[in-house]
Order: C-alpha cells, then structure tokens, then sequence
C-alpha cells in the first residue's frame, strides 16, 4: 500500500515515473549499464543539445515543430512535445524550479483551443484532502482551495466556473494523466520541484507549503525537534515526511501508513503521539478535530504548483494570468478570500499569497 | 490317548516352597485336568465360550466408537463446521455491508444497517457457542480468543467511520479503511482458521467412523476357526457330525461377522458420499461466498479510498483487490468459470442438478456483476462521474450490488442443497450401525451359550 494523498507521494512517483516512462534520472543508471542504452541517451543528449541551439524567448508556441526532440519524448502515447515547447517550458538548469512562464491573455493557443472546442475543462484533483480538494458524501459536491482555483480557470477560459469534469487521479498518476493527456491540468496539492519541472509545466507558485509537526493540544511536542524524544511520530508512506523524519528521528519512532489521513485515526486512537505532514494537508486533518494543532515552523519548503502538459505552453501562460487575477487586490484578492474561507481557521498567520517568479 | 504323565510334580516337590503362589496350583490342576478326556473337553468349551463374548464384546466396542464417532459426524463437528464458516461469512458480510451503509452515507437504510447488526451478533453468538465447544483444540481456543478481542475494537472503528462521515468528514473514510485492515488482517484470518480447526475435527471424525474394526474382524475369524476346528475334533472322536450347540455358536459368529462386514460397508459409503458430495461442496461453496462477500468489499472501498491508497504497481489496492478475488471466484472476464476457480470447482463437486443449477445462476450474476463493475470504473475513472458511478455500485437496479446479492442468494441456495445431501448420505451411513453393537452383543453371548451346551452333551457322556 502506497501513500497518495496531498503531495506526500513525491518519492514513490519518483520511482514509479522512472520505471515507468521518463528519462533524466533513468538515463544516468542506465548508461552505465549496457551499450544500447548509451545510444539512446547520445540521442537524448543530441536532442537536448537541438533544443539549446534552437531559438527561444517570447512566443516559442509559433516556431515550427523541431523534430529533433521527439525521440526524448516522455510517455509513448502522449503528444510528441516539441523541441522549443520544451525549452521554454522546462529550463535546462534547475536552479529555480517555481519559475515559470509569463501570463498572457491575448490570442489562443492551440491547448487552449482545445478545451474550448471541447467546452470543458477536464481536471485532475484530489476528492480525499479536507479543505483543498475533497467530495462531501452528503451532497456529493466536490469543494477546497485548489477546486476554487479550478473553476477561476474554467471562468476565465469557458466563462463559466462549472464547465469542468473532475477526474480523481492518484498522487502516483499525476504525471502520466498530463503526458497521456487525460487531463488538462493537474491542481492536487502538487509540489513544483526540480524532478518534476523535467516532466510537466507548472503555473506559477500559488500557495507555500511544507512539513510541520501536529500534536494534540496540550501535547509536549513543540515543534521539528528533540521534543520528540521517545514519541512515537506518523507519517505517510514514501512521503517527503517520512525521509525527514528518518534523517532526523530526534529520538522518536516512526509509524508508516498507507495515507496521511490513516496518521490522524493513529492519532485519535492514541497509536501515535505525533503527526509530521506536509502544512495543507495538516490544516484539513486539524479542521477534522479541534483537539489537535500545527505546531512549531515548516521545516520544508514546498511551493504548489498548478501542473500542466509540457506542450500545453499557451495554457501555462493563461493560467498564469488566471493566477494574477487571482491574487490582484491585496487584502480583498479572490486568493485571501478562499485563504479565509478554507484555511485561515488552521493555518494561521498568511497575509498574501506568494509572489510570481517568471524566468522569461 | 496320551498317557498320564505326573506333570513335573515329583520331580518339582523337592525345589517347590512351601509357600507355592495359588495361581500356580490352579494352573497344575488344569494341567493334571487336560491329559483326561473330559478335562480336555471343558478346556475347549471353557475357551470357546471366553472367545465367543471376547468377540461379542470388542465388535460392540469397536462398532460403537465408530457409530459415535458417525454420531459426533452429524450432531456435533458438522454443525460446528458450519457454525465457524457461518461465523466467518457472517464478518465477511458485516464488513462488506459497512462498507455499502458507509458509500450511502447519511442516507443510510435501515436494511443495511439491520443487516450489519445481525451480522455481528450472529458472529458474537456463535462465537460463545464454539468456545463451549472447543475444549479440546488450543488452535480453536486462540482463534475464539483473537475473535472476541478484535470484534468490539473492530465494531468500534465502525460506529467511529460512521460518526465522522455523517459530519461529512473524509476521516470517517479512513476509519473504515482502517477497520476493514483490522477484519483482513486479523479477524477473517482468525475465522478462517477456526474453520479449518473445526473443519479439521470434522475430518478426523470421518476418519475414526470410517476406519475398518480390524481387532474384531480378525477376532471373528479365529473364532469361526476354534468352533472350525473343535466340530472337526468332535467328528473325528465321536463320528457325530454335528454338535448342536457348536452348530449354533457357528451360526451366531457367522452372522454378527456378516453382519459387521456388511453393516460397516455400508455405514463407511455412506459417510464416503457425504464427505465428497456434502461436507467438500459445503467447504468450497463456502470459500465462494466469503470470496464474492471480500470481491464486493474491495469494490466497496474502491468507491470510499477514491484513489487514498495504492498497490506497489501504483494501481488502487482495493481495485486490485478486488480484480485477484474475481480472478479466485470465477477467472476471466466472460463465459463459464475457469478451470480450478472456486465456482469451477463447486459446479464440479455438485452431483445432481439440483445442486448445479444454482452455481450455474451464480456464475451468470458474477459475469453480470463484473460488466457493471466495469461501466462503474468507466463512470468513476473516465468521466468523472462519481454520483452515477456510485448509483451503479450501491443502487437498487442495474447496479453491481443487485448482482452480488443474486450471487449471494444463489450460493446460499446451493449450500442449503448440499447441507441436506450430506445430512441424508451422513444419516444413512450412521444408520446401518444401528443395532450392531448390541446384536453382536446377545448373539455371541448366545452362542458362548451354545458352544458350552455343545460341549456339555459330549461332556454328560463320561459319567
């Protein structure tokens, strides 16, 4: 059993991904080991080394296909991304992976075409996370902070926030679903990191994240430290938690579960003394029992990211306008009012979203 | 014929104690008694007759442990064979019918929730029934134990899943991933295990009713092979060819050896029927119910997880799940069952039409079933319509769980034909004990009788 909810999934779809269909950490293992496959990373290379030659900068989406990049293409199926698509879209170095590209709400592209031909927008989300991306049984809707920021998408592209089909991917699925192209975009509570950015486009950073430690109220525990001594502390299985907390045990023991939610029943049935989960994620489980809080500061760093195909550029720069809107207009922006309407209760103390960074 | 011979006396005198154990002096009475005609002749008599009861009393005894071994067959270990599959089916079946209350959420109907509660207790009953029951087996009493612990802990997680989904929070979601954990890990393995003890004591009953009374069979033959020879004895000294009570001490061994042959046959069919038509379907059909019971419970819980947990293939676990139980129950995706899948194997093991039939219906509802189970992962998965996909699984018409109840009431059918077949082969069996132990009693009693007048008439002619 796998963990899958949130984004505490990062390194089993590691590992999944590289079995599976990608190629920049699996080239490395794989040159070294046989003369066929050292071929196919030359060409890899080549085609990277095309990519970098090819122009790029303003509106790479009008350039003609290269070619040269397809057979670097990720998953078999998926739409063959081109070459200068991929350079604009992912940048070579990884040194700021939340950078992306810049908004644009002029001419349609051909992704955003697409889903207006289509007159849906079709959404990967989350139907488990409290707060973020969740389907209340009693009337069967689904609601929280990232199915928010999906409808201003569907408003923004169809005029009308309730033209999406919402598919429930799982966190080890994300990525496949965006380069088969099941789905439009991907807004599951997904950490833009380097692996990633390799793999899909992101948006722009729209919420800051990271690993905190939950106690119950009244609970010795103050934060990430030696107040764990002898505790017993919960995280999901193959989570970004569950590598920190191995680094760094502070003395406690460590329980592993299928779900990060599995770690909040431990918790009531007094199992575990402790929860270390990524930040959101913790607000929805302290949404779900008053009696227990965040504590201490995020040790971590974990920018959200709306995902998107790596060919799909047009919608990155749409979306990232979409998020411009968003977060314009300080304390009354729609970002603050679904921050006060999801989270604020749990997650004190956020006085604006991030900023934008765009490396174009 | 042979000449008197002072037995050792004159010669042991001088060495002889004084002091000489009684049973020693017994011992050279029947001595100087033997070399004299008639002494010889209450010697035979007198072995005779102790032959003809030691036979009379070891084929009662032997044939009455087997017929109460028959008899525990039918009234104790089949029932509580039964009783511990019904205890495992009965967790089974709450668990899966958590999971179908739990998808309804606050709509919740009351039939559901009746038939968890009536799952539950069923299993507490029975569970205090087997622990009176299994003094005899530590396997049994450390199953009943982690059976009555984990029950209200698992019951607990229940009302827990409950609570939190009526307040429309996804850790009710959890809770009962967590009870269902609880049932798999432990409590099914438990009940299964109980079954197999209980099915196992089962087993050993047929055994012991069906094992061949060798100590009285080869009892009767050296019996008919004294009186064979005592008659030959008489016939050669006196010409008489028969002697009239022998005569009948050989009919008396004659008949209760017959009798015991014949009666043991029949009564070991018997039990032979009813273990292979019976007491097999009953423990495949079984496996088939709780297995379609555990295949609806991972479809279930496929529609509560929503994708929270995964298989190491990064595929749902309980869509796997459920995929592996459909692969044990039926194999394949249309047509009849595959080979060696427990409903191949339970439609092989019935023996008459009326016992096909239903697992025959039962394989066209599980066909029926996993096509709408694949048009409710379309729903869910592809279109992203989770209200009609949860209508297909837990609605009342055209849904997987109208199938899986035509699956269920089937195989219920199906075992209450096969309770009875092995009840009616299980009675005839047991009933051609009836009568053996006591007759072979009285008749070699009856014949010891004869054999001592026998020798008597002869014995009369010497004075």
């Amino acid at each position: 059993m796998r963990p899958v909810q949130g984004d505490e999934g990062k390194a089993v779809e590691a590992v999944h991904m590289a079995g599976a269909r990608t190629k920049n950490r699996t080239k490395k293992r794989l040159r070294m080991r046989a003369g066929p496959t050292a071929v196919a990373a030359a060409v890899c290379a080549l085609a990277a080394t095309a990519a970098f030659v090819l122009p790029t900068g303003g509106a790479p989406a009008q350039g003609p296909p290269a070619r040269a990049g397809a057979p670097a293409a990720p998953a078999p199926g998926a739409p063959a991304p081109e070459a200068a698509a991929r350079e604009a879209a992912a940048p070579q170095q990884c040194t700021d992976p939340e950078a992306s590209l810049r908004p644009s709400g002029g001419t349609d592209g051909p992704a955003v075409q697409r889903i207006k031909a289509r007159g849906r927008l079709i959404a990967g989300v989350d139907q488990n996370s409290y707060r973020w991306g969740y389907r209340n049984p009693a009337d069967g809707e689904l609601s929280g902070f990232d199915i928010d920021l999906v409808r201003a998408v569907a408003k923004d592209i169809l005029g009308d926030p309730g033209k999406v089909t919402y598919l429930a991917i799982p966190t080890s699925r994300r990525i496949s679903a965006l380069q088969t192209g099941k789905v439009d975009i991907i807004a599951r509570t997904m950490t833009i990191t380097c692996d990633r950015v390799r793999q899909v486009a992101f948006s722009t950073a729209y919420f800051e994240s990271g690993q905190q430690v939950m106690v119950p109220k009244g609970s010795p525990v103050t934060a990430f430290d030696d107040s764990l001594k002898g505790k017993k502390v919960c995280t999901s299985e193959g989570s970004t938690a569950e590598i920190k907390v191995r680094e760094e045990p502070h003395g406690s023991s460590l329980l592993t579960v299928p779900n990060q939610l599995d770690c909040l029943v431990r918790l009531q049935l007094g199992e575990v003394d402790a929860i270390v989960n990524d930040r959101a994620l913790g607000a929805g489980q302290a949404a779900q029992d008053p009696s227990v809080q965040l504590v201490g500061k995020p040790f971590t760093t974990e920018p959200y990211g709306v995902a998107m195909n790596l060919a799909d550029t047009d919608l990155v720069r749409r979306v990232n306008k979409v998020l411009e809107d968003y977060r314009g207009g300080g304390a009354a922006s729609l970002w603050m009012k679904a921050y006060e309407k999801w989270l604020a209760a749990d997650l004190k103390g956020i006085t604006a979203p991030p900023a934008p960074k765009y490396r174009d | 014929m042979s000449q008197p011979q002072p037995a050792g006396g004159p010669r042991g005198a001088p060495v002889r104690k004084p002091a000489a154990p009684a049973w020693r002096e017994a011992l050279e009475r029947v001595r100087a008694a033997a070399v004299t005609e008639p002494g010889r002749l209450r010697v035979i008599g007198a072995v005779l007759a102790v032959a003809l009861v030691a036979f009379g009393a070891v084929t009662a005894w032997q044939v009455a442990s087997r017929s109460a071994a028959a008899d525990s067959v039918v009234r104790t270990s089949q029932p509580l064979s039964a009783d511990a599959a019904d205890i495992y089916r009965s967790l089974a079946d709450a668990d899966t019918t958590a999971a179908s209350g739990f998808l309804a959420g606050g709509q919740e109907p009351r039939a559901v929730r009746q038939r968890y509660e009536k799952d539950i207790a069923l299993a507490s009953r029975l569970l205090v029934k087997a622990s009176a029951n299994a003094e005899g087996s530590a396997a049994a009493r450390a199953r009943i134990a982690t059976l009555n612990e984990g029950l209200p802990r698992y019951t607990g997680l229940v009302e827990a899943a409950r609570a939190n989904n009526r307040q429309g929070l996804p850790l009710g979601g959890a809770y009962l991933r967590y009870a269902g954990d609880r049932m798999r890990e432990e409590l099914l393995p438990a009940a299964r295990g109980l079954y197999e003890a209980e099915t196992g004591r089962l087993g050993s009953d047929y055994d012991d009713a069906k094992s061949w009374p060798w100590a009285a069979l080869a009892l009767g033959a050296v019996v008919l092979g004294a009186l064979a020879w005592a008659q030959r004895r008489n016939y050669l000294r006196t010409n008489r060819v028969f002697n009239h009570g022998m005569l009948a001490a050989t009919a008396a061994a004659v008949v209760v050896l017959l009798w015991l042959v014949v009666g043991h046959a029949v009564a070991r069919s018997g039990l032979e029927t009813s273990y292979a038509h019976g007491a097999r379907s009953l423990q495949v059909l079984n496996e088939a119910r709780i297995g379609s019971l555990q295949a609806r419970g991972d479809e279930n819980l496929t529609m509560v997880a929503r994708g929270a947990v995964l298989g190491k293939n990064g595929d749902d676990a309980y869509e796997t799940s459920y995929r592996d139980g459909m692969g044990r129950l039926v194999g394949g995706s249309q047509g009849p069952a595959r080979a060696d899948t427990l409903l191949d194997r339970a439609r092989a093991l019935a023996d008459d039409a009326e016992g096909r039939d239903p697992v025959d219906a039962a394989i066209r509802d599980v066909r029926e079933w996993q096509q709408r189970h694949v048009q409710a992962r379309t729903l869910a998965d592809d279109r992203g319509d989770y209200d009609d996909a949860l209508r297909k699984v837990i609605g009342d018409k055209d849904s997987t769980g109208e199938s899986f109840d035509r699956v269920d009431t089937e195989l219920q059918r199906a075992l209450a034909h096969e309770q009875s077949e092995f009840r009616q082969a299980a009675d005839d069996g047991r009933g051609a004990f009836f009568g053996l132990a006591a007759g072979a009693a009285v008749l070699t009693v009856l014949g010891a009788a004869g054999a001592v007048v026998g020798v008597g008439r002869r014995l009369s002619e010497y004075r």
